[in-house]
């Protein structure tokens, strides 16, 4: 499906770009956006380097295995998939607590970790697995408690109550993310009836 | 206002301190893991480059090239019909490709509309809660390699669609009474 929309989106693009005779704009985009997306995976190793440095503190003490001790019947309810005591339970909870508490740069990081752990228990295969899918749908629709940037961008406009939005985002979220669960697990069924895997 | 923002920058000095605190009482080698972990940060780095290069090229292809601004043009009357204000249409769109897009956008919004606005609200609402499904799905499969992504982009854009109905719901709940 994501060859499609690829593909799609690329030649979509060039044929509405001859019609509305933009074409100079579309070549102007491909270069830019190639040097844009070369800068923001170099932009990302500082914070890539940083958290991984201070999570590998955090397996190596144990934390981890307390975090996902602590919360084993949600994670073994999200992913059944995961064999207890896995260390992608840790890295899994770690990435929603970010998410959760609005530090998209440190869930970065740890959803990384917790895919990549994912990628092991699927045998090193290149294809996406359930537990990826399920933890990628919870990235998508992540519970905020609190949406930091939102918040900076209200103040800048002498917002009354920058805050106030707190409310119905966390409202807005909790139903996204039931609702990806839901999605989720409609689809695995779905693959499995259709004998897939 | 001013608890939550002293919470979040008080969070990420509290969280640090607290791994590397116990990491010493665990007699972890700190310094020395903290090395040996952030080495790995470079390489996932690298990795992503060839997915994100992909994935913005088309994106910003179809942005440039106008097609984005059809498509928003057709779904908008069928927006309408189920009283969505437009407005905020062209942003649960740009939400879900592009994450510095959709910023541009909202502050756009907050700024045209004013902050403590109806429209203002829902805009940092759809900001606030839903991320970026292709960053998402291109950063972290990226990361290992997942090449095969088999029905996770279905799956990622209904829980766009699901988010951004969600906050219009919210936001009237909330506010409109």
């Amino acid at each position: 499906m994501v060859n499609y929309i690829w593909v799609g989106m690329l030649v979509i693009g060039f044929v509405v770009a001859g019609f509305n005779g933009n074409m100079d704009k579309v070549n102007e985009a491909i270069f830019s956006s190639a040097k844009e997306a070369v800068t923001l995976s170099f932009g990302m190793i500082s914070i890539l380097v940083f958290w991984l440095g201070i999570m590998r503190i955090a397996e190596k003490g144990g934390l981890l295995e307390v975090l996902s001790y602590l919360f084993r019947p949600i994670v073994k309810r999200l992913f059944p998939d995961i064999p207890p005591d896995h260390p992608a339970q840790g890295y899994i909870l770690s990435n929603m607590a970010a998410n959760l508490l609005g530090l998209g740069n440190a869930a970065t990081p740890m959803g990384i970790k917790a895919m990549e752990q994912l990628k092991i228990l699927n045998g090193g295969k290149n294809e996406a697995s359930r537990s990826m899918i399920t933890l990628l749908a919870i990235n998508t629709s992540s519970i905020t408690l609190i949406p930091t940037t939102i918040i900076a961008i209200r103040m800048t406009y002498h917002s009354q109550t920058p805050t106030d939005i707190v409310a119905p985002t966390l409202l807005a979220t909790a139903i996204a993310t039931i609702g990806a669960i839901t999605i989720d697990r409609f689809y695995y069924y779905r693959s499995l009836r259709k004998g897939g895997k | 206002m001013s608890f939550v923002h002293s919470f979040s920058v008080w969070f990420i000095p509290f969280l640090i301190g607290f791994i590397i605190l116990y990491g010493t009482y665990k007699k972890v080698p700190t310094y020395e893991t903290f090395v040996e972990g952030g080495k790995e940060g470079f390489s996932i780095a690298i990795n992503i480059i060839p997915f994100l290069v992909g994935m913005l090229v088309a994106i910003s292809v179809f942005r440039a090239s106008g097609a984005l601004d059809y498509i928003m043009l057709v779904m908008k009357p069928l927006f309408s019909l189920f009283h969505i204000p437009a407005e905020v249409v062209p942003l649960g769109l740009m939400r879900t490709i592009s994450g510095t897009g959709a910023l541009g956008m909202t502050s756009d919004l907050i700024a045209t509309h004013g902050p403590d606005s109806f429209i203002g609200r829902l805009a940092s609402t759809i900001q606030g809660s839903t991320d970026t499904t292709f960053y998402v799905l291109t950063v972290y499969f990226g990361a290992v390699g997942i090449k095969k992504m088999g029905y996770a982009v279905k799956v990622g854009l209904l829980a766009d669609l699901i988010g951004f109905l969600a906050s219009i719901f919210a936001v009237s709940l909330l506010f409109h009474s």
